[in-house]
């Protein structure tokens, strides 16, 4: 069997899990509501993981489309960035993926012929935990971006002003 | 190092669960991202606040003086003496938890601290102890717990992770308001200097020139000056406003962020043009520079200040010998104004009942305050077909509208502006039902939490507005959402800027005034911000 | 204080509820005592205590017009307003009202759309989350016509309500077999609810992360008293029957102010009686004085006229604020500058001039 057959037929299992160890990094007595709340207008966070881990799983595992994977780890960092969470911790759940693949299919990768598969799997994986500590570090940097725009739109009307006046000579 | 974790903490997420842990025991972590700085020691002494000292929420010592638990003590005893709604709101909660997951900040953090009945519990926990006989004598075992400065740290942490927005309270079966409480909260934390200084900075600014930007009336004038060239560039009309006219007929007041902040200022040159639109069919108005400021950041401190800072305009209105007033967009503004002007101020039995000049309109629900909204008086305009408007020019814009929290919860203010906004925008679409009018969520920076450094809180509160926006905005293209608060105006660009970059943020009367044919207008080719209006592209 | 820990507190305080008319009456036979002084002195706690509640509340005032508004406010003839959740006069707040205490309204107020992505692309559904508001009213209800089926103790001859009220609630005859040979009484639709009602509500505040962080002690208290209650109560229709006759005696003797203690009611008889004795009592210093409380809450008993009529703050208080003349006097060079109209000229020169 191929490791992509193996992925797509513990898929649900797989995504479930996965889903399952990104909330396990909230507080416990939210997780329950991110999970199960099924709005994604009066849940986006939980909705968010939910709907975009399930694309990322697809991506990485077959389709391997990069920009779909860059909009589905922008979904989920663009959140975690303003939680609570370390950098290490915002992104982590990528490489968590690693560790559930190998814990979840064991002895089935243990097939000599599937180790080129599971090598070029990792390495996507790898490549996308990497991605998304681009976006994280991109999130951070637009926060600091905007508290800048903002305070300059505060009185953005004053210092076009200030610099009018000193372009403008004294009659 | 502390900060260096290991290999496996790393795949190991440490939220520490609480699951044995009550939520009695667990300090509340002062965050930086999260919390907003002190109030500065001038901001407060300003305006005679106690305690005036400059200090740093991240300190161990928060610099409180000796007695401040009898400080809080008394307070809280004479709130509940002096506000039926505070007594009551400690007493009647059931925990039901119908109100947990309504709080945008709760909904964009998951602290469970944020939801809105365990905010209250911080307090009520002290109630028990301090107010009741059950809590004295059975401590813990009956939900009381010691007011400690710790304790005081969380009820710090968390009264200023509160917008007041009041949606909870829509969906609680006793209508127990978490705004409320957070308002006799902060009061609290006021009694011992614990304010933000985004919110005493302001305050104190306001009291002094008539706006939170302290901008004194010849710059406030200047600047009024600038909008009128400006407008002249785009439409060839020069408008002539009034500044502190006596005996005009109309006050206008209007947040001053309109004035100074962008895109706020686009919406201040719409007032401009609508009233000198207006001005051949009888409109006699003045703005103020005394009560330049619609604005009350004084409401996010106490009753008291609040009611200091709105007095000027009565006392203004009074001066010039108008008829009645005429307020811009804007929420808190609207919170004040209609549920609390003319309780702390009126009775406003100097001026008149207002009646629209052009109309003949009288406007019923200002009777008593004597004080109009601005999209009241236009959708009346409009429905009397005293406005020419061209709601194409308003063609490149795919429009929302987000209601804003006071004055949809605090008002019912909810189908005149979209009545507005659907004359003069062809294109106009609603965010999910469970996301506006009652039910709106809140920018996320309301009730003075707008600062700079509380930006993690602020987009995690903004989530939930955002999140409904990118949804009109993927599925209909929606790349303007509309509001009538300043605030909004202010904070929704850096929101939408983080969450959902392409879409904008405008005032309901820039797109008014964009849609607005004067008679004797030249061509115009591009709208108020400049850019070019639909069909004019290419001669750009 | 973590939930296992309430839980068990909440349990521990429920043994001397269960304890005392136990030992009471079963081995000490205070019958008298646990009849007719408790019940009385409980309904007293009760009466005052609520009366207290009550004037306490109210005597704190309402400064402030603060209804939420959840619809449109009264506008212009052309605009459509909510009459209801927006009230614009007494009706309306009646209404309002009437719709928060007998449907509990604001629950309900819930509406869900749920987005699920299908194969077709994503569709939108309806989730019912009503359980909260189902099972709130399920057992409000439930309680409210058992106490009113009890009437057939209180009164003789039976009142008409009470037997039309068991017709409606007993339309569910269950065949069950005959239990001490008196044969099986018609099952009460409310009994059975109100457990139910009881055991979710209890089970929410267990399961749901949530809600069980924010409970304390006294939100299991009064739920494992009134499972008790509703436990000794259905054990005695439909298990250890007592002698009706003089439980009917005992609850005339109580309702006409002739109390009487016959004797030979069951033990658990006296048991049932001090959970309601212990839970009406209860009622004044705990959370269950919602049920007054509601009544006053300045947010849904208000009408949102705060622009039409003023509201008058008893305690309102003139405050000292920054007038137009302080304001002036410190900018009014710069004010005669910019060409803005002043009250008073400068010292030096006569503001006409300076404007010009």
């Amino acid at each position: 069997m191929s490791l992509k057959n193996l992925l797509s037929d513990n898929r649900s299992s797989i995504i479930k899990k996965w889903r399952d160890i990104v909330i396990s990094t909230y507080p416990i007595d939210t997780q329950r509501f991110l999970k199960k709340e099924k709005d994604r207008f009066s849940n986006p966070v939980g909705q968010t993981i939910a709907e975009d881990l399930e694309i990322l799983y697809d991506q990485l595992t077959s389709d391997n489309d990069t920009d779909k994977i860059a909009r589905s780890l922008d979904n989920i960092v663009r959140i975690r960035a303003v939680q609570d969470f370390k950098p290490s911790q915002a992104v982590g759940f990528v490489f968590a993926l690693k560790r559930l693949i190998k814990k979840e299919l064991g002895s089935d990768l243990k097939a000599d012929d599937l180790r080129d598969q599971i090598e070029s799997l990792d390495e996507r994986i790898d490549n996308a935990a990497l991605m998304a500590l681009d976006i994280y570090s991109q999130c951070r940097q637009r926060i600091y971006e905007l508290r800048v725009i903002e305070t300059t739109n505060q009185v953005s009307r004053l210092l076009e002003r200030a610099n009018l006046k000193i372009e403008i000579p004294e009659l | 190092m502390a900060d260096t974790p290991k290999p496996e903490e790393l795949s190991k997420i440490d939220h520490a669960p609480p699951l044995m842990e009550g939520w009695m025991d667990v300090p509340a972590e002062i965050r930086p991202g999260i919390y907003c700085y002190g109030a500065k020691a001038k901001n407060l002494a300003a305006v005679g606040m106690p305690n005036a000292r400059d200090w740093n929420p991240a300190d161990e010592d928060w610099k409180l003086p000796d007695n401040w638990e009898q400080i809080v003590e008394e307070g809280m005893k004479d709130r509940l003496d002096k506000y039926r709604s505070f007594k009551l709101f400690m007493d009647i909660c059931v925990r039901c938890g119908a109100c947990a997951d309504k709080c945008h900040f709760f909904i964009g953090s998951g602290d469970p601290k944020n939801m809105p009945v365990m905010r209250a519990e911080l307090l009520r926990s002290v109630y028990r102890k301090k107010f009741t006989a059950a809590g004295k004598i059975l401590g813990k075992i009956a939900g009381a717990r010691k007011l400690t400065e710790e304790v005081l740290k969380e009820w710090w942490t968390y009264l200023y992770q509160c917008t007041e927005c009041r949606r909870c309270s829509v969906f609680c079966p006793y209508g127990i308001d978490m705004a409320e409480i957070t308002i006799m909260g902060r009061e609290l934390t006021n009694l011992l200097g614990l304010n933000i200084d985004w919110i005493a900075g302001p305050v104190a600014n306001c009291n002094r020139t008539g706006n939170h930007l302290g901008i004194q009336p010849h710059a406030y004038k200047d600047m009024i000056d600038f909008f009128v060239d400006e407008i002249e560039e785009v439409t060839g009309i020069r408008v002539e406003p009034d500044l502190n006219r006596k005996g005009a007929e109309i006050l206008f007041v209007t947040p001053s962020g309109d004035v100074f902040a962008d895109p706020g200022t686009y919406t201040a040159m719409g007032y401009l043009m609508l009233f000198h639109y207006l001005k051949s069919q009888g409109l006699d108005i003045t703005w103020s520079t005394y009560a330049s400021e619609g604005g009350n950041f004084g409401f996010f401190t106490s009753h008291e200040m609040a009611k200091r800072l709105n007095a000027k305009m009565y006392a203004e209105a009074k001066r010039l010998g108008v008829k009645w007033i005429l307020g811009g967009e804007c929420g808190h503004m609207w919170r004040v104004v209609h549920q609390y002007m003319n309780t702390w101020n009126g009775p406003a039995d100097f001026l008149e009942e207002p009646v629209s000049p052009i109309t003949g309109t009288k406007f019923e629900t200002a009777t008593g305050t004597k004080m109009v909204h601005i999209i009241e008086f236009t959708a009346d305009l409009m429905r009397n077909n005293r406005l020419k408007l061209d709601p194409s020019r308003n063609d490149n814009l795919i429009v929302t509208f987000h209601d804003s929290c006071n004055t949809s919860r605090g008002m019912g203010f909810l189908e005149e502006p979209r009545y507005v906004i659907k004359n003069v925008c062809n294109n106009f679409y609603e965010m999910p039902p469970n996301t506006i009018r009652e039910q709106t969520f809140c920018c996320g920076s309301g009730s003075g939490l707008n600062a700079g450094e509380d930006m993690e809180l602020r987009m995690r509160g903004g989530l939930p507005r955002a999140n409904a926006v990118k949804h009109v905005h993927e599925k209909y293209g929606v790349n303007m959402l509309s509001c009538i608060c300043a605030l909004d105006r202010a904070v929704l660009p850096t929101s939408l800027g983080y969450w959902v970059p392409e879409v904008a943020v405008t005032g309901v009367h820039e797109m008014v005034a964009n849609a607005l044919v004067f008679e004797g207008e030249k061509e115009r080719t591009t709208n108020l911000r400049g850019e070019p209006l639909p069909g004019m592209e290419e001669e750009e | 204080m973590n939930f296992i820990l309430g839980m068990v507190i909440a349990a521990i305080g429920m043994g001397p509820v269960v304890m005392i008319p136990l030992v009471g009456v079963g081995l000490l036979k205070l019958n008298f005592f646990f009849g007719v002084i408790v019940p009385y002195a409980a309904l007293a706690i009760f009466v005052i205590g609520m009366i207290y509640r009550v004037m306490n509340w109210s005597r704190s005032p309402v400064p402030y017009r603060i209804p939420t508004t959840a619809g449109q406010e009264f506008s212009y003839p052309w605009i459509k307003s909510n009459p209801i959740d927006n009230p614009k006069n007494t009706y309306g707040v009646v209404a309002r009202m009437i719709f928060e205490v007998l449907t509990f309204r604001s629950l309900f107020r819930h509406t869900k759309l749920e987005y699920r992505n299908t194969e077709t692309g994503p569709k939108i559904d309806y989730e019912w989350e009503k359980w909260l508001w189902l099972a709130a009213l399920a057992f409000h209800y439930s309680f409210l016509v058992i106490f009113l089926r009890h009437f057939r103790f209180f009164m003789d001859p039976v009142p008409g309500f009470v037997l039309i009220l068991e017709k409606l609630d007993g339309f569910m005859q269950l065949g069950l077999l005959p239990i001490n040979g008196l044969g099986a009484p018609g099952v009460y639709l409310t009994d059975m609810l109100l457990m139910l009602a009881l055991t979710y509500l209890l089970l929410r505040r267990i399961y749901i992360p949530q809600v069980r962080y924010i409970s304390l002690p006294a939100d299991y208290f009064p739920l494992f008293l009134i499972l008790t209650l509703g436990t000794t109560g259905i054990l005695m229709r439909y298990l250890i029957r007592v002698d009706i006759t003089a439980v009917k005696e005992l609850a005339i003797g109580l309702f006409t102010f002739h109390p009487v203690a016959p004797a030979g009611i069951g033990v658990i008889f006296y048991v049932h009686l001090f959970c309601l004795c212990v839970l009406i009592s209860y009622f004044p210093f705990s959370k269950l004085c919602h049920m007054a409380g509601i009544f006053l809450s300045p947010t849904r008993n208000l009408a949102n006229t705060s622009r039409i009529v003023r509201h008058v703050n008893p305690w309102n208080y003139p405050v000292k604020f920054h007038t137009y003349e302080a304001y002036e006097n410190e900018f009014r060079e710069h004010m005669i500058e910019a060409g803005l109209p002043v009250e008073k000229g400068l010292d030096s020169e006569p503001a006409k001039e300076a404007e010009e």
